[in-house]
């Protein structure tokens, strides 16, 4: 098949002009659990799903939402071992930052940075493209941001965004309930919302994770507090 | 003798109200007593309310001034704004450090104005980039001892532009007098919000 002949070497352009390597990452981002962003005027919320595929499984062991830095946090959709690499490689960077520069890093310029850490694996020599799509959110100086970065390198600046399974109808459910106005806690129910779409069973605080940023600084929330907010869900 | 006084010169700056001060003298002398310029300026702008004195070995002073700005340049494409004093000291603070064991031979004195608050800024730091941040002024170079005398005795806290001027013009002035290697005329920089003030000082030119 014509693509087969492009389909290994990451660096060769297909006669088309797509390089198939990326786009098949895209693809396991999109088998991967779905990831919800959201801004608001006083913060922003991540998302996500957190299933455990059997109920040996030891829950809230493993997180998927992290923080990089006190004003700074992230979350995937895609592979979970690249993903750490990720994590591992941003808080590094941000550390970095401090050091060089005596202040916290502005999330613009993290995402920058781990922008281009994602580009270097689509051009180097012995490696594979990252699988995953990232959400970074960060507070700078009063406003809050939301960026998606993909494994080609590219990313962008979100108001609200969804990733993975079902990407596609929760992107247009958000389109159809985001207000700009809206508060940090208008912003968790809309999001949890959303990941109920395409949600497979019960929803329950034990298999979905969210986690805020606001003026006070990035926090995954506990178990007991998304309950909460489930129990204000139809 | 040591190197941090084979070229001579020093550098002070001072807080006022709302106001900063940065002043150097202009010699450029050789193993010490042989002076071969007199327009050598240690003070340098590396922003609309931000200066930097590099006094120390005179080559280093150069090198160093085109490393901050190619620092401060890249900082402020990538990041699209101005560089506060505060973090160009750590940026400068950083770089000394990075040359530990074989530093460039400068004392570093920022003055500068809060891009977001005005507030005055005055900082100093060794030449391996330990900063120190006092609340009046700071001092450096060969005359570093002199001009330590002469802002003890002549500082007062929240003066205006001329007032400072004043003060710090006659700290440099006295201070080179009781250098041998410092002197040769002056210059000032008074930093105000919306206005920079440049003048030049004569000293004893002998």
């Amino acid at each position: 098949m014509g693509s087969e002949r492009y389909s290994f070497s990451l660096t060769t352009f297909s006669p088309s002009g797509k390089l198939v390597q990326i786009e098949y990452a895209l693809a396991a981002v999109a088998a991967g659990a779905p990831s919800i962003g959201i801004k608001a005027q006083n913060g922003i919320v991540l998302a996500t799903e957190n299933k455990s595929k059997s109920i040996l499984y030891e829950e809230h062991s493993i997180r998927k939402i992290e923080m990089v830095e006190e004003h700074i946090g992230m979350v995937y959709s895609g592979m979970g071992p690249d993903y750490r690499l990720l994590v591992k490689r941003a808080r590094k960077l941000a550390q970095q930052y401090k050091l060089v520069y005596g202040e916290r890093i502005p999330t613009p310029q993290l995402v920058q940075k781990v922008a281009m850490v994602m580009q270097e694996y689509t051009q180097s020599g012995g490696v594979r493209p990252f699988g995953v799509s990232l959400l970074i959110c960060g507070w700078d100086e009063g406003k809050p941001t939301l960026f998606q970065c993909d494994p080609s390198g590219a990313y962008f600046a979100w108001k609200a965004t969804a990733m993975g399974k079902n990407y596609i109808n929760g992107k247009t459910f958000l389109e159809k309930r985001y207000i700009e106005t809206q508060d940090i806690e208008d912003a968790v129910h809309t999001a949890i919302l959303t990941l109920k779409e395409g949600f497979e069973g019960q929803m329950t605080s034990d298999n979905i994770e969210v986690g805020i940023c606001d003026e006070t600084g990035f926090r995954v929330l506990d178990p007991a507090s998304v309950k909460d907010y489930l129990a204000n869900i139809p | 003798m040591s190197i941090m006084s084979y070229n001579g010169g020093g550098v002070v700056a001072m807080k006022g109200k709302n106001c900063v001060a940065i002043a150097c003298d202009l010699r450029l002398g050789v193993s010490q007593y042989n002076t071969i310029a007199t327009d050598f300026e240690k003070v340098f702008q590396f922003g609309p309310h931000l200066f930097c004195g590099l006094p120390g070995l005179a080559t280093d002073t150069l090198t160093v001034k085109d490393k901050l700005r190619f620092r401060l340049n890249m900082y402020e494409l990538k990041e699209d704004r101005k560089m506060s004093p505060q973090v160009f000291t750590s940026m400068l603070s950083n770089l000394l450090y990075e040359r530990r064991f074989g530093p460039y031979f400068i004392e570093p004195v920022i003055a500068g104005l809060d891009p977001k608050t005005g507030e005055p800024y005055v900082a100093s730091m060794d030449l391996i980039g330990c900063p120190e941040k006092p609340e009046d002024f700071v001092v450096s170079g060969t005359c570093g001892p002199q001009l330590y005398g002469m802002c003890e005795a002549l500082y007062e806290p929240d003066q205006g532009p001329e007032d400072l001027f004043e003060t710090i013009s006659q700290a440099l002035v006295n201070a080179c007098d009781r250098d041998a290697i410092s002197g040769w005329g002056g210059v000032v920089y008074i930093i105000e919000k919306d206005k920079i003030t440049r003048k030049t000082l004569k000293t004893r030119m002998d």
